[in-house]
Protein backbone atom coordinates (compact mmCIF):
# COMPACT_ATOMS: atom_id res chain seq x y z
CA UNK A 1 0.00 0.00 0.00
CA UNK A 2 1.14 3.27 0.19
CA UNK A 3 2.73 3.25 3.36
CA UNK A 4 5.90 5.56 3.45
CA UNK A 5 9.07 4.40 2.84
CA UNK A 6 10.96 4.98 5.45
CA UNK A 7 14.77 5.24 5.95
CA UNK A 8 15.24 2.00 7.66
CA UNK A 9 13.66 0.44 4.64
CA UNK A 10 16.46 0.77 3.02
CA UNK A 11 18.96 -1.37 4.80
CA UNK A 12 18.84 -5.36 3.44
CA UNK A 13 16.67 -7.53 5.12
CA UNK A 14 19.64 -9.81 6.52
CA UNK A 15 21.41 -7.13 8.05
CA UNK A 16 18.63 -6.33 10.00
CA UNK A 17 18.31 -10.15 10.91
CA UNK A 18 21.94 -10.64 11.46
CA UNK A 19 21.96 -7.00 13.83
CA UNK A 20 18.28 -8.95 15.76
CA UNK A 21 20.97 -11.66 16.65
CA UNK A 22 23.68 -9.69 17.68
CA UNK A 23 21.56 -7.76 20.49
CA UNK A 24 20.49 -10.91 21.28
CA UNK A 25 23.76 -12.69 21.69
CA UNK A 26 24.58 -9.84 23.42
CA UNK A 27 22.12 -10.01 25.84
CA UNK A 28 22.73 -13.50 26.26
CA UNK A 29 25.97 -12.56 27.31
CA UNK A 30 25.20 -9.64 29.80
CA UNK A 31 22.71 -12.33 31.25
CA UNK A 32 25.07 -15.32 31.64
CA UNK A 33 27.79 -12.54 33.47
CA UNK A 34 25.04 -11.79 35.71
CA UNK A 35 22.82 -14.60 36.85
CA UNK A 36 25.80 -17.45 35.52
CA UNK A 37 24.04 -19.67 38.48
CA UNK A 38 20.92 -19.64 35.62
CA UNK A 39 22.31 -18.81 31.70
CA UNK A 40 24.91 -20.86 30.57
CA UNK A 41 27.12 -18.43 28.51
CA UNK A 42 27.16 -19.00 24.75
CA UNK A 43 30.15 -20.64 24.94
CA UNK A 44 29.24 -23.58 27.63
CA UNK A 45 26.16 -23.98 25.13
CA UNK A 46 27.90 -24.66 22.16
CA UNK A 47 30.24 -26.93 24.23
CA UNK A 48 27.54 -29.18 24.91
CA UNK A 49 25.88 -29.49 21.57
CA UNK A 50 30.10 -30.50 20.83
CA UNK A 51 29.94 -33.04 23.72
CA UNK A 52 26.41 -34.11 22.73
CA UNK A 53 25.94 -33.74 19.11
CA UNK A 54 29.85 -34.02 17.48
CA UNK A 55 31.71 -36.14 19.60
CA UNK A 56 28.70 -38.33 20.67
CA UNK A 57 25.32 -38.91 18.36
CA UNK A 58 22.90 -38.84 21.65
CA UNK A 59 22.02 -35.61 20.91
CA UNK A 60 20.70 -36.37 17.54
CA UNK A 61 19.24 -39.12 18.99
CA UNK A 62 16.78 -37.03 21.24
CA UNK A 63 16.28 -34.79 18.27
CA UNK A 64 15.10 -37.67 16.41
CA UNK A 65 13.10 -39.02 19.40
CA UNK A 66 11.52 -35.94 19.16
CA UNK A 67 10.90 -34.85 15.54
CA UNK A 68 9.59 -38.05 14.99
CA UNK A 69 6.96 -38.37 17.22
CA UNK A 70 6.29 -34.92 16.50
CA UNK A 71 5.73 -35.33 12.62
CA UNK A 72 3.88 -38.76 13.22
CA UNK A 73 1.81 -37.24 16.06
CA UNK A 74 0.56 -34.14 13.71
CA UNK A 75 0.51 -36.51 10.14
CA UNK A 76 -1.52 -38.55 11.76
CA UNK A 77 -4.14 -35.73 13.38
CA UNK A 78 -3.91 -34.30 9.93
CA UNK A 79 -4.93 -37.01 8.13
CA UNK A 80 -8.05 -37.84 10.66
CA UNK A 81 -8.95 -34.29 10.57
CA UNK A 82 -9.92 -33.65 7.05
CA UNK A 83 -12.66 -35.94 6.37
CA UNK A 84 -13.65 -35.13 10.08
CA UNK A 85 -14.10 -31.81 9.24
CA UNK A 86 -15.40 -32.38 5.61
CA UNK A 87 -18.33 -34.91 7.61
CA UNK A 88 -18.96 -32.26 10.04
CA UNK A 89 -19.64 -29.70 7.32
CA UNK A 90 -21.98 -31.95 5.34
CA UNK A 91 -24.14 -34.15 7.94
CA UNK A 92 -25.51 -31.96 10.23
CA UNK A 93 -26.37 -34.57 12.82
CA UNK A 94 -23.01 -35.46 12.95
CA UNK A 95 -21.38 -32.05 13.54
CA UNK A 96 -24.27 -31.28 16.35
CA UNK A 97 -23.19 -34.45 18.19
CA UNK A 98 -19.15 -34.13 17.83
CA UNK A 99 -18.79 -29.97 17.79
CA UNK A 100 -19.11 -29.94 21.55
CA UNK A 101 -16.97 -32.80 22.54
CA UNK A 102 -13.73 -31.04 20.03
CA UNK A 103 -14.90 -27.20 21.99
CA UNK A 104 -14.70 -28.98 25.36
CA UNK A 105 -11.83 -31.14 24.83
CA UNK A 106 -10.06 -28.70 22.92
CA UNK A 107 -10.11 -25.79 25.91
CA UNK A 108 -7.91 -28.19 27.94
CA UNK A 109 -4.27 -28.60 28.49
CA UNK A 110 -2.94 -30.97 27.02
CA UNK A 111 -0.63 -31.41 30.03
CA UNK A 112 -3.72 -32.15 32.13
CA UNK A 113 -4.86 -35.34 29.88
CA UNK A 114 -1.18 -37.07 29.15
CA UNK A 115 -1.49 -38.89 32.61
CA UNK A 116 -5.02 -40.38 31.57
CA UNK A 117 -3.50 -41.27 28.67
CA UNK A 118 -0.52 -42.51 30.33
CA UNK A 119 -2.26 -44.78 31.96
CA UNK A 120 -4.03 -46.48 29.53
CA UNK A 121 -1.36 -46.79 26.91
CA UNK A 122 1.80 -47.10 28.79
CA UNK A 123 4.69 -44.63 29.02
CA UNK A 124 6.00 -45.71 25.86
CA UNK A 125 6.05 -44.09 22.01
CA UNK A 126 2.22 -45.02 21.21
CA UNK A 127 1.16 -42.55 24.41
CA UNK A 128 3.17 -39.81 23.71
CA UNK A 129 2.09 -40.04 19.94
CA UNK A 130 -1.52 -39.78 21.17
CA UNK A 131 -1.43 -37.58 22.91
CA UNK A 132 0.11 -35.14 20.38
CA UNK A 133 -2.59 -36.47 18.38
CA UNK A 134 -5.59 -35.79 20.18
CA UNK A 135 -4.06 -31.69 20.72
CA UNK A 136 -3.28 -31.73 17.22
CA UNK A 137 -5.85 -33.03 15.63
CA UNK A 138 -8.88 -30.69 17.78
CA UNK A 139 -6.77 -27.70 16.17
CA UNK A 140 -6.67 -28.79 13.15
CA UNK A 141 -10.78 -29.51 12.76
CA UNK A 142 -11.73 -26.41 13.68
CA UNK A 143 -9.70 -24.76 11.69
CA UNK A 144 -10.61 -27.09 8.38
CA UNK A 145 -13.95 -27.43 9.28
CA UNK A 146 -14.65 -22.92 9.44
CA UNK A 147 -13.06 -22.77 6.03
CA UNK A 148 -15.15 -25.81 4.07
CA UNK A 149 -18.54 -24.23 5.73
CA UNK A 150 -17.19 -20.67 4.59
CA UNK A 151 -16.90 -22.18 0.45
CA UNK A 152 -18.46 -19.03 -1.29
CA UNK A 153 -22.11 -20.78 -2.32
CA UNK A 154 -21.98 -18.87 -5.38
CA UNK A 155 -18.68 -20.98 -6.74
CA UNK A 156 -20.28 -24.23 -5.93
CA UNK A 157 -23.77 -22.27 -7.72
CA UNK A 158 -21.29 -21.72 -11.26
CA UNK A 159 -19.86 -25.11 -11.28
CA UNK A 160 -23.26 -26.99 -11.32
CA UNK A 161 -24.42 -24.53 -13.94
CA UNK A 162 -21.30 -25.39 -15.82
CA UNK A 163 -22.29 -29.06 -15.60
CA UNK A 164 -20.24 -30.14 -12.60
CA UNK A 165 -22.06 -33.36 -10.10
CA UNK A 166 -21.18 -33.79 -6.69
CA UNK A 167 -18.28 -35.60 -7.24
CA UNK A 168 -16.89 -32.68 -9.36
CA UNK A 169 -18.01 -29.90 -6.94
CA UNK A 170 -15.88 -31.91 -3.88
CA UNK A 171 -13.03 -32.06 -6.03
CA UNK A 172 -12.81 -29.16 -8.14
CA UNK A 173 -14.81 -26.49 -5.86
CA UNK A 174 -14.65 -27.56 -2.28
CA UNK A 175 -10.98 -29.06 -2.17
CA UNK A 176 -9.20 -26.35 -3.34
CA UNK A 177 -11.37 -23.29 -1.76
CA UNK A 178 -10.87 -24.89 1.18
CA UNK A 179 -7.00 -25.32 0.73
CA UNK A 180 -5.94 -22.01 2.37
CA UNK A 181 -7.75 -23.29 5.95
CA UNK A 182 -6.58 -26.83 5.36
CA UNK A 183 -2.83 -24.99 5.07
CA UNK A 184 -3.41 -23.14 8.30
CA UNK A 185 -4.57 -25.68 10.20
CA UNK A 186 -1.51 -27.59 9.39
CA UNK A 187 0.83 -24.58 10.68
CA UNK A 188 -1.46 -24.85 13.44
CA UNK A 189 -1.32 -27.96 14.05
CA UNK A 190 2.30 -28.36 13.82
CA UNK A 191 3.25 -25.52 16.45
CA UNK A 192 0.32 -27.15 18.78
CA UNK A 193 2.03 -30.68 18.02
CA UNK A 194 5.53 -28.91 19.57
CA UNK A 195 3.80 -27.37 22.32
CA UNK A 196 1.78 -30.66 23.35
CA UNK A 197 5.37 -32.64 22.80
CA UNK A 198 6.62 -31.20 25.93
CA UNK A 199 3.65 -32.27 28.09
CA UNK A 200 3.79 -35.60 26.55
CA UNK A 201 7.49 -36.37 27.63
CA UNK A 202 6.84 -35.38 31.36
CA UNK A 203 6.32 -38.97 32.01
CA UNK A 204 9.70 -39.61 30.63
CA UNK A 205 10.89 -42.31 28.46
CA UNK A 206 14.45 -42.97 27.18
CA UNK A 207 15.43 -40.57 24.40
CA UNK A 208 13.50 -36.80 23.62
CA UNK A 209 14.24 -33.20 23.78
CA UNK A 210 11.95 -32.94 26.70
CA UNK A 211 13.50 -35.39 28.76
CA UNK A 212 16.76 -34.24 27.64
CA UNK A 213 16.09 -30.66 29.06
CA UNK A 214 14.61 -32.90 31.76
CA UNK A 215 17.17 -35.04 32.88
CA UNK A 216 19.97 -31.81 32.33
CA UNK A 217 17.57 -29.75 34.92
CA UNK A 218 17.84 -32.58 37.42
CA UNK A 219 21.72 -32.50 37.25
CA UNK A 220 21.69 -28.58 36.96
CA UNK A 221 23.20 -28.75 33.88
CA UNK A 222 22.04 -25.65 32.47
CA UNK A 223 23.98 -25.49 29.67
CA UNK A 224 21.87 -28.33 28.49
CA UNK A 225 18.81 -26.87 29.26
CA UNK A 226 19.28 -24.17 27.19
CA UNK A 227 20.91 -26.14 24.33
CA UNK A 228 17.32 -28.01 24.28
CA UNK A 229 15.46 -24.81 24.49
CA UNK A 230 17.29 -23.70 21.41
CA UNK A 231 17.14 -26.84 19.57
CA UNK A 232 13.23 -26.76 19.95
CA UNK A 233 13.14 -22.69 18.78
CA UNK A 234 14.68 -24.02 15.30
CA UNK A 235 12.39 -27.05 14.93
CA UNK A 236 9.60 -24.68 15.38
CA UNK A 237 10.61 -22.06 13.10
CA UNK A 238 11.45 -24.01 10.59
CA UNK A 239 8.17 -25.88 10.38
CA UNK A 240 6.52 -22.27 10.17
CA UNK A 241 8.96 -21.98 6.91
CA UNK A 242 8.10 -24.73 5.43
CA UNK A 243 4.11 -24.38 5.55
CA UNK A 244 4.73 -20.80 4.93
CA UNK A 245 6.63 -21.67 1.45
CA UNK A 246 3.69 -23.99 1.17
CA UNK A 247 1.28 -21.54 1.72
CA UNK A 248 2.84 -19.29 -1.08
CA UNK A 249 3.09 -22.44 -3.41
CA UNK A 250 -0.87 -23.60 -3.31
CA UNK A 251 -2.66 -20.57 -2.17
CA UNK A 252 -1.14 -17.64 -4.46
CA UNK A 253 -3.98 -17.24 -6.06
CA UNK A 254 -6.01 -15.90 -2.89
CA UNK A 255 -7.16 -12.28 -2.89
CA UNK A 256 -5.44 -10.53 -0.28
CA UNK A 257 -6.49 -8.04 2.11
CA UNK A 258 -4.25 -5.29 2.34
CA UNK B 1 -39.01 -9.19 -34.47
CA UNK B 2 -38.35 -11.79 -32.00
CA UNK B 3 -42.78 -11.95 -32.01
CA UNK B 4 -42.44 -13.80 -34.72
CA UNK B 5 -40.09 -16.83 -33.38
CA UNK B 6 -40.61 -19.58 -31.52
CA UNK B 7 -40.71 -19.88 -27.98
CA UNK B 8 -37.77 -20.92 -26.17
CA UNK B 9 -38.28 -20.23 -22.48
CA UNK B 10 -42.11 -21.09 -21.05
CA UNK B 11 -42.74 -19.70 -17.49
CA UNK B 12 -46.00 -21.11 -16.41
CA UNK B 13 -47.59 -20.12 -13.61
CA UNK B 14 -44.38 -20.24 -11.55
CA UNK B 15 -45.21 -19.80 -7.37
CA UNK B 16 -42.38 -19.81 -4.70
CA UNK B 17 -43.22 -19.64 -1.29
CA UNK B 18 -40.72 -19.56 1.49
CA UNK B 19 -40.42 -20.65 5.07
CA UNK B 20 -38.75 -17.87 7.00
CA UNK B 21 -38.81 -16.34 10.20
CA UNK B 22 -42.31 -14.99 10.14
CA UNK B 23 -44.11 -18.18 8.36
CA UNK B 24 -45.01 -18.26 4.95
CA UNK B 25 -43.42 -15.24 2.23
CA UNK B 26 -44.57 -15.76 -1.06
CA UNK B 27 -41.59 -14.47 -3.34
CA UNK B 28 -43.45 -14.88 -6.72
CA UNK B 29 -47.23 -15.23 -6.94
CA UNK B 30 -47.92 -16.87 -10.34
CA UNK B 31 -45.51 -15.34 -12.87
CA UNK B 32 -46.48 -16.32 -16.57
CA UNK B 33 -43.90 -15.33 -19.38
CA UNK B 34 -42.92 -16.45 -22.71
CA UNK B 35 -39.40 -15.62 -23.61
CA UNK B 36 -38.82 -16.66 -27.91
CA UNK B 37 -35.78 -17.67 -29.41
CA UNK B 38 -33.02 -15.05 -29.24
CA UNK B 39 -34.45 -12.39 -27.87
CA UNK B 40 -33.39 -9.92 -25.58
CA UNK B 41 -35.58 -9.65 -22.39
CA UNK B 42 -34.86 -7.30 -19.03
CA UNK B 43 -36.37 -7.40 -15.56
CA UNK B 44 -36.81 -4.79 -13.49
CA UNK B 45 -38.41 -4.22 -10.53
CA UNK B 46 -37.61 -2.89 -6.79
CA UNK B 47 -35.69 -5.22 -4.28
CA UNK B 48 -38.07 -7.78 -3.20
CA UNK B 49 -39.78 -8.28 -6.16
CA UNK B 50 -38.51 -11.89 -7.08
CA UNK B 51 -36.64 -11.35 -9.37
CA UNK B 52 -33.37 -13.18 -8.51
CA UNK B 53 -35.68 -15.83 -7.17
CA UNK B 54 -37.51 -16.18 -10.85
CA UNK B 55 -33.59 -16.54 -12.17
CA UNK B 56 -32.53 -19.08 -10.03
CA UNK B 57 -35.86 -21.17 -10.73
CA UNK B 58 -35.23 -20.67 -14.45
CA UNK B 59 -31.56 -21.99 -14.02
CA UNK B 60 -32.48 -24.73 -12.18
CA UNK B 61 -30.87 -23.75 -8.85
CA UNK B 62 -34.40 -23.31 -6.95
CA UNK B 63 -37.61 -25.61 -7.41
CA UNK B 64 -41.14 -23.15 -7.96
CA UNK B 65 -43.67 -24.54 -5.43
CA UNK B 66 -45.79 -24.74 -7.89
CA UNK B 67 -45.89 -24.36 -12.01
CA UNK B 68 -43.18 -25.23 -14.51
CA UNK B 69 -40.74 -23.62 -16.36
CA UNK B 70 -39.76 -25.41 -20.22
CA UNK B 71 -37.00 -24.84 -22.37
CA UNK B 72 -37.56 -26.14 -25.46
CA UNK B 73 -41.15 -27.63 -24.27
CA UNK B 74 -38.73 -29.91 -21.74
CA UNK B 75 -39.33 -29.28 -18.37
CA UNK B 76 -36.92 -27.43 -16.14
CA UNK B 77 -35.29 -29.81 -13.36
CA UNK B 78 -32.12 -28.81 -12.24
CA UNK B 79 -29.03 -26.91 -13.22
CA UNK B 80 -27.42 -27.66 -16.89
CA UNK B 81 -25.18 -26.28 -18.77
CA UNK B 82 -28.16 -25.29 -20.94
CA UNK B 83 -28.64 -22.58 -18.94
CA UNK B 84 -26.18 -20.29 -18.58
CA UNK B 85 -25.41 -17.67 -15.57
CA UNK B 86 -23.95 -14.99 -14.83
CA UNK B 87 -23.25 -13.97 -11.26
CA UNK B 88 -22.95 -10.33 -10.09
CA UNK B 89 -20.31 -11.78 -7.67
CA UNK B 90 -18.47 -12.66 -10.80
CA UNK B 91 -17.98 -16.40 -9.33
CA UNK B 92 -14.76 -17.16 -11.09
CA UNK B 93 -12.82 -19.86 -9.62
CA UNK B 94 -9.73 -17.83 -8.03
CA UNK B 95 -7.32 -20.64 -7.75
CA UNK B 96 -7.95 -20.87 -12.11
CA UNK B 97 -6.55 -18.96 -14.33
CA UNK B 98 -8.59 -17.40 -16.65
CA UNK B 99 -7.94 -19.52 -19.74
CA UNK B 100 -8.94 -22.34 -17.01
CA UNK B 101 -12.03 -20.76 -15.90
CA UNK B 102 -13.46 -20.34 -19.45
CA UNK B 103 -12.69 -24.06 -20.24
CA UNK B 104 -14.22 -25.12 -16.97
CA UNK B 105 -17.83 -25.67 -18.52
CA UNK B 106 -16.18 -27.51 -21.55
CA UNK B 107 -13.63 -29.75 -19.83
CA UNK B 108 -16.97 -31.09 -17.67
CA UNK B 109 -18.88 -31.69 -20.78
CA UNK B 110 -16.05 -34.03 -21.69
CA UNK B 111 -14.53 -31.88 -24.50
CA UNK B 112 -10.77 -32.88 -25.04
CA UNK B 113 -8.34 -30.59 -23.94
CA UNK B 114 -6.79 -28.94 -27.30
CA UNK B 115 -10.43 -28.12 -28.27
CA UNK B 116 -11.60 -26.55 -24.65
CA UNK B 117 -8.33 -24.56 -25.01
CA UNK B 118 -8.73 -22.98 -28.63
CA UNK B 119 -12.69 -22.08 -27.31
CA UNK B 120 -11.68 -20.93 -24.49
CA UNK B 121 -9.53 -18.73 -26.48
CA UNK B 122 -11.87 -17.58 -28.99
CA UNK B 123 -14.34 -16.01 -26.59
CA UNK B 124 -11.78 -14.53 -24.71
CA UNK B 125 -10.71 -13.00 -27.91
CA UNK B 126 -14.53 -12.23 -27.93
CA UNK B 127 -14.39 -9.91 -24.75
CA UNK B 128 -10.70 -8.93 -25.49
CA UNK B 129 -9.25 -10.62 -23.14
CA UNK B 130 -6.49 -12.84 -24.45
CA UNK B 131 -3.83 -11.13 -23.14
CA UNK B 132 -5.20 -11.94 -19.72
CA UNK B 133 -5.31 -15.98 -20.59
CA UNK B 134 -2.50 -17.05 -18.26
CA UNK B 135 -3.72 -14.49 -14.95
CA UNK B 136 -5.61 -15.30 -12.22
CA UNK B 137 -8.70 -13.75 -11.23
CA UNK B 138 -7.48 -11.62 -8.38
CA UNK B 139 -5.17 -9.83 -11.08
CA UNK B 140 -8.02 -8.51 -12.77
CA UNK B 141 -10.50 -4.98 -12.19
CA UNK B 142 -14.05 -6.26 -11.80
CA UNK B 143 -14.87 -5.12 -15.19
CA UNK B 144 -12.25 -7.67 -16.90
CA UNK B 145 -14.13 -10.34 -13.98
CA UNK B 146 -17.29 -9.62 -15.12
CA UNK B 147 -16.23 -10.51 -18.66
CA UNK B 148 -14.08 -13.35 -18.04
CA UNK B 149 -17.36 -14.77 -16.45
CA UNK B 150 -19.61 -13.39 -19.45
CA UNK B 151 -16.56 -15.71 -21.88
CA UNK B 152 -17.21 -18.48 -19.66
CA UNK B 153 -20.96 -18.86 -19.74
CA UNK B 154 -20.77 -18.32 -23.72
CA UNK B 155 -18.39 -20.91 -23.95
CA UNK B 156 -20.12 -23.81 -23.50
CA UNK B 157 -23.05 -22.54 -26.01
CA UNK B 158 -25.92 -22.30 -23.48
CA UNK B 159 -29.52 -22.42 -25.25
CA UNK B 160 -29.96 -19.43 -22.56
CA UNK B 161 -28.10 -17.01 -20.97
CA UNK B 162 -29.91 -15.86 -17.26
CA UNK B 163 -28.57 -12.78 -15.79
CA UNK B 164 -28.77 -11.67 -12.71
CA UNK B 165 -27.71 -7.49 -12.22
CA UNK B 166 -24.01 -8.72 -13.51
CA UNK B 167 -22.70 -5.22 -14.19
CA UNK B 168 -24.32 -4.17 -10.99
CA UNK B 169 -21.37 -3.80 -8.98
CA UNK B 170 -19.28 -1.96 -11.02
CA UNK B 171 -18.90 1.47 -12.17
CA UNK B 172 -21.22 3.73 -14.28
CA UNK B 173 -17.83 3.91 -17.05
CA UNK B 174 -17.23 -0.05 -16.73
CA UNK B 175 -21.01 -0.81 -17.12
CA UNK B 176 -21.74 0.93 -20.07
CA UNK B 177 -18.56 -0.31 -21.91
CA UNK B 178 -19.88 -3.75 -20.99
CA UNK B 179 -23.39 -3.02 -21.61
CA UNK B 180 -22.39 -2.42 -25.26
CA UNK B 181 -19.89 -5.25 -25.50
CA UNK B 182 -22.99 -7.32 -24.38
CA UNK B 183 -25.07 -5.81 -27.14
CA UNK B 184 -22.52 -6.57 -29.69
CA UNK B 185 -22.27 -10.28 -28.43
CA UNK B 186 -25.50 -10.59 -28.39
CA UNK B 187 -26.11 -9.63 -32.31
CA UNK B 188 -22.82 -11.88 -33.46
CA UNK B 189 -23.77 -14.54 -31.38
CA UNK B 190 -27.40 -14.47 -31.57
CA UNK B 191 -28.46 -16.04 -27.79
CA UNK B 192 -31.74 -15.77 -26.11
CA UNK B 193 -30.89 -13.57 -22.93
CA UNK B 194 -33.00 -13.21 -19.61
CA UNK B 195 -31.64 -10.57 -18.38
CA UNK B 196 -32.25 -8.51 -14.28
CA UNK B 197 -31.26 -5.29 -13.52
CA UNK B 198 -32.70 -2.62 -11.29
CA UNK B 199 -31.49 0.13 -13.77
CA UNK B 200 -34.17 1.22 -16.00
CA UNK B 201 -31.64 2.55 -18.62
CA UNK B 202 -29.81 -0.66 -18.77
CA UNK B 203 -33.03 -2.07 -19.42
CA UNK B 204 -33.77 -0.22 -22.10
CA UNK B 205 -30.90 -0.02 -23.84
CA UNK B 206 -30.66 -3.62 -23.92
CA UNK B 207 -33.64 -4.93 -24.34
CA UNK B 208 -36.55 -5.96 -26.80
CA UNK B 209 -38.71 -6.31 -24.02
CA UNK B 210 -38.74 -5.26 -20.33
CA UNK B 211 -40.93 -6.67 -18.14
CA UNK B 212 -41.57 -4.87 -15.01
CA UNK B 213 -42.55 -6.47 -11.88
CA UNK B 214 -45.07 -6.12 -9.65
CA UNK B 215 -43.11 -6.44 -5.86
CA UNK B 216 -43.92 -8.68 -2.57
CA UNK B 217 -45.62 -11.15 -3.83
CA UNK B 218 -43.66 -10.93 -7.30
CA UNK B 219 -45.69 -11.22 -10.66
CA UNK B 220 -45.50 -9.66 -14.16
CA UNK B 221 -46.65 -6.02 -13.86
CA UNK B 222 -46.10 -4.76 -17.49
CA UNK B 223 -44.54 -5.84 -20.59
CA UNK B 224 -43.20 -2.52 -22.56
CA UNK B 225 -42.07 -3.63 -26.01
CA UNK B 226 -38.77 -1.24 -26.49
CA UNK B 227 -39.49 0.00 -30.35
CA UNK B 228 -35.56 1.30 -30.90
CA UNK B 229 -33.77 -0.21 -33.70
CA UNK B 230 -30.40 -2.20 -33.38
CA UNK B 231 -27.70 -1.54 -32.78
CA UNK B 232 -28.32 0.78 -30.25
CA UNK B 233 -25.46 2.78 -28.69
CA UNK B 234 -24.92 5.77 -25.89
CA UNK B 235 -26.75 8.30 -28.29
CA UNK B 236 -29.51 6.09 -27.85
CA UNK B 237 -30.00 7.19 -24.36
CA UNK B 238 -30.82 11.24 -25.73
CA UNK B 239 -33.38 10.19 -28.02
CA UNK B 240 -37.11 11.19 -27.05
CA UNK B 241 -38.50 7.45 -27.49
CA UNK B 242 -35.73 6.50 -24.93
CA UNK B 243 -36.57 9.04 -22.78
CA UNK B 244 -39.69 8.29 -23.18
CA UNK B 245 -39.94 4.56 -22.55
CA UNK B 246 -37.53 5.09 -19.33
CA UNK B 247 -40.23 7.96 -18.08
CA UNK B 248 -42.53 5.16 -18.12
CA UNK B 249 -40.89 2.38 -16.92
CA UNK B 250 -39.11 4.33 -14.49
CA UNK B 251 -42.58 5.34 -12.84
CA UNK B 252 -43.89 2.01 -12.97
CA UNK B 253 -40.61 0.91 -10.69
CA UNK B 254 -40.98 3.84 -8.53
CA UNK B 255 -44.51 2.54 -7.61
CA UNK B 256 -43.43 -0.47 -6.83
CA UNK B 257 -40.54 0.68 -4.83
CA UNK B 258 -42.96 2.78 -2.87
CA UNK B 259 -45.88 0.25 -2.36
CA UNK B 260 -42.78 -2.09 -0.17
CA UNK B 261 -41.14 1.07 1.17
CA UNK B 262 -41.46 0.58 4.77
Amino acid sequence: MNKKKSAWDKVPKAVWLLLSLGVAIALWLFAAYRWPIVFASPKKVLDAFISKGIDSPILWEHIWGSLSRVLSGFGIAFVLAIPTAFLMAWYEPFCRIVEPWIQFVRNIPPLAYVFLITAALGVGNIGKVTVIVIASFLVQVVTVYQGVKGVDATLIKAARVLGAGNRDIFFKIIIPASTPYILVAARLGLSTSLTTLMASEIVGGDRGLGMMIQKASGYYQMDVVLLGIIILGIIGISFEKIVKFLERRFTGWQETVQ
Amino acid sequence: MAGNSPVKVQIDHVVKKFNGRNGEMTALNGVDLNIHENEFVCVVGPSGCGKSTLLNIIGGLDKPTDGHVYVDGKEVDGPSPERGIVFQQYALFPWLTVEKNVMFGLLQQGVNRSEALETAHKYLKMVDLEEFAKAYPKELSGGMKQRVAIARAYAVNPKVLLMDEPFGALDAQTRTQLQTELLETWEKEQKTCFFITHDVEEAIILAQRVVIMHARPGRVKEIVDIDIPYPRDQATKMSPRFLELKNHIWKQVYEEYLAVRK
